[in-house]
C-alpha cells in the first residue's frame, strides 16, 4: 500500500506542477465561472451522497464529510 | 385648445428628458461625501470607490435542502444478512450564510447549518426478536463553520464544528480548513483536518440481554432505543423502564487534500484525496451474524453480535474534471478509486451532463457507477466459520456493482423564481439506484436558495 501510495502521490506531483504553468486571462474565464462548471457537489446532491455513504464500503475524496453523522441499519 | 395643450406637453416632456441627458453633473461633491463615509485612519482619500464593499453584516444566502428517500432490499444486517431492508427517510436542512467584511477588509462567512431527519425502518423493529422494537426515529444535526478569505489573495482559513444526535449515536466534529491560491490564481490548494469523535450506544438484540424476573404469563419487549416493556398475554403494558444504555466510542481523523486548476477556457480539474484512520467500536451492536452451526447444534453461540477490528485505514483518490462544451452544454466527469485496510477496493465514476436549455434553466442527465470487493470480514447469511475473528453480514462490506441514474432541473431566472426577487434558485433532482444486492432505492431532492 505504501509503495502504491508512494507512486499516486509522485504522479499527483507530476501533474500539479505541469499544469500550474497555465496562464488565463480574467476575460478567458467567463465558461470556468459557470455556476454549473463548480467542481463541487451540488447542493442538492447532499442527501443523496448521505445515502451512499450508508450503503457502499467506500467514501471521501468528494470534498464531503469523512465520518461522524450515522448509526444506520 | 387641445391640439395646442398637448404639443406644448410633449415639447416640455422632451427638453425635460434630454435636460437630464444634457446636464454636466459635478460628481466631484458626491465622491468627496463617498470618501468622508468611507474615510477611517489608514485609508487614502483616493481609495477605490468601485471595490467598496458594506462592511456590515448581512444575510449573504439562505438554502433548504428536502429529500425523500425510499428503500426495499433483502439483506438486512439486523437479521443477520438475510430479512427487509425497507427504509423511509425525509430529511431537511436549513443553512443560513451570514457575511461581513473586516477592517482589513477580508470576507468573512459564518455558515449556520440545521438539519433534520426523520426517517422508517423495518429491520429496527428486528431489534427485539419479536419483531416489536421501534421502527424509525429521528436525527437532528446541527453545524458551524467560520471562513475567512483575504480579498487580495484570495487564500482563506476555516473553522467547522458539527454535531449530530440520534436514539443510538451521538457525534462531534470539528475541522480546521486552509486554501491558497497559485500566483496566477488559476489553481488552489486546499487542506482540511477534520475530527470525530461519537459515541454508538450498545442497544443489543434483545435475545442477547438477560431477560428481568417477571411473572408467569407475561412477556417481555425491549425495543431498539433501550425501553424494556413488560406485558401480558393480552398485550397491555404492565410496566415500562428505559435503561441508560452503555456506550462505546468512535473516533475518526482524516486529512483531506485538494488541488484544482483551470487547464483552458473550457476545462478546469480538481483533484482530491483523503487519509482518514478509525478507532473504537467500529460495528454495530445489534447487527445479528447466524453461523451454519445453529442449524446443526442448535448451541446459542451460534448466533453472534457483528464483530469487527478496532481500527480501519482509508485511502481514497479522486479526479474531477469539468468541461464546456459549445455554448450550452456541460460535462462534469467524477472518479473515485478507494481502498482501505479491511480489504475493500473500489471504483466510482460519474458522468452530468447539464444542458443550458436557456441561461436560466438547465436540465441535467447524470449516471453513476460504483464497484467494490468485499471486505475479508464479510460473509452471507449462515456462511461464516464459527472460528472466524472477525465476522459481519452487512452488505455494505460485500462484493457488488450499483448503477444511480436520474435528471436534475435547475432554474435561475435573473427576475427571481416566481418572480420573487429573493428566491433565486431553485433545484429539483430525482435519481433511481439499484445494487446487485437487490437493494433498489429513489430519492427525491428539493433545493431552495434565497438571497
Amino acid at each position: 500500500m505504501i509503495k502504491r501510495l508512494a507512486k499516486i502521490s509522485a504522479g499527483l506531483l507530476l501533474v500539479v506542477s505541469v499544469t500550474s504553468c497555465v496562464h488565463l486571462k480574467e476575460y478567458q474565464k467567463s465558461r470556468l465561472n459557470d455556476s454549473e462548471m463548480a467542481l463541487t457537489n451540488r447542493k442538492v446532491e447532499k442527501n443523496e451522497l448521505n445515502f451512499q455513504s450508508y450503503r457502499e464500503a467506500a467514501s471521501g475524496a468528494n470534498a464531503g464529510k469523512t465520518g461522524g453523522g450515522c448509526g444506520c441499519n | 385648445m387641445k391640439r395646442k395643450f398637448l404639443s406644448v406637453l410633449g415639447f416640455a416632456l422632451i427638453c425635460r428628458f434630454h435636460g437630464y441627458a444634457q446636464v454636466k453633473t459635478d460628481t466631484t461633491a458626491k465622491k468627496q461625501q463617498v470618501y468622508k463615509s468611507l474615510y477611517t485612519p489608514g485609508t487614502q482619500p483616493g481609495y477605490d470607490t468601485s471595490d467598496y464593499r458594506p462592511r456590515r453584516l448581512r444575510i449573504d444566502e439562505i438554502d433548504l435542502v428536502s429529500s425523500y428517500y425510499n428503500q426495499t432490499g433483502d439483506h438486512s444486517a439486523v437479521t443477520g444478512g438475510l430479512g427487509t431492508e425497507q427504509v423511509t427517510d425525509f430529511s431537511n436542512g436549513l443553512n443560513l450564510n451570514l457575511l461581513w467584511y473586516n477592517p482589513a477588509m477580508n470576507k468573512n462567512t459564518l455558515s449556520v447549518g440545521l438539519g433534520y431527519d426523520h426517517h422508517s425502518s423495518a429491520s429496527s423493529k428486528f431489534v427485539a426478536q419479536d419483531g416489536q422494537g421501534k421502527p424509525g426515529g429521528t436525527r437532528i444535526y446541527p453545524s458551524l463553520d467560520w471562513t475567512v478569505e483575504n480579498s487580495k489573495t484570495g487564500n482563506s482559513f476555516g473553522i467547522g464544528l458539527y454535531y449530530s444526535g440520534e436514539y443510538n449515536y451521538k457525534s462531534k466534529g470539528l475541522d480546521l480548513h486552509w486554501s491558497a491560491k497559485t500566483f496566477n490564481k488559476t489553481g488552489e490548494f486546499g487542506v482540511k483536518l477534520q475530527g470525530y469523535f461519537d459515541k454508538v450506544t450498545l442497544i443489543y438484540p434483545s435475545e442477547f440481554i438477560p431477560p428481568p424476573v417477571v411473572p408467569v404469563g407475561t412477556i417481555v419487549i425491549t425495543s431498539a432505543s433501550g425501553v424494556t416493556r413488560i406485558v401480558d398475554a393480552n398485550g397491555n403494558t404492565i410496566s415500562s423502564s428505559k435503561n441508560s444504555l452503555p456506550t462505546s466510542p468512535r473516533t475518526t481523523l482524516s486529512a483531506s487534500f485538494s488541488y484544482s486548476q483551470q487547464l483552458t477556457p473550457r476545462l478546469q480539474v480538481m483533484l482530491l484525496g483523503d487519509v482518514v484512520t478509525q478507532s473504537g467500536y467500529l460495528g454495530l451492536p445489534f447487527h445479528r451474524v447466524v453461523f451454519p452451526e445453529q442449524k446443526t447444534s442448535g448451541i446459542d453461540t451460534a448466533e453472534r453480535i457483528e464483530k469487527l477490528p478496532s481500527s480501519r485505514f482509508k485511502l481514497p483518490i479522486g479526479l474531477r474534471a469539468n468541461y464546456f462544451i459549445g455554448d450550452n452544454i456541460i460535462l462534469r466527469a467524477y472518479y473515485r478509486y478507494y481502498m482501505d485496510n479491511w480489504g475493500t477496493r473500489s471504483n466510482t465514476a460519474s458522468l452530468e451532463i447539464p444542458y443550458k436549455i436557456t441561461p436560466f434553466f438547465s436540465v441535467s442527465p447524470f449516471y453513476r457507477y460504483y464497484d467494490q470487493s468485499a471486505a475479508k470480514y464479510f460473509a452471507p447469511y449462515d456462511q461464516h466459520s464459527l472460528n472466524d475473528q472477525y465476522y459481519t453480514s452487512n452488505y455494505e462490506y460485500a462484493k457488488f456493482r450499483s448503477g444511480f441514474y436520474g435528471v436534475g432541473f435547475r432554474i435561475v431566472p435573473p427576475a427571481g423564481v416566481f418572480g420573487w426577487q429573493n428566491f433565486h434558485e431553485l433545484e429539483i433532482r430525482y435519481g433511481h439506484y439499484t445494487q446487485t444486492t437487490n437493494l433498489v432505492s429513489d430519492v427525491l431532492s428539493v433545493s431552495l436558495g434565497f438571497k
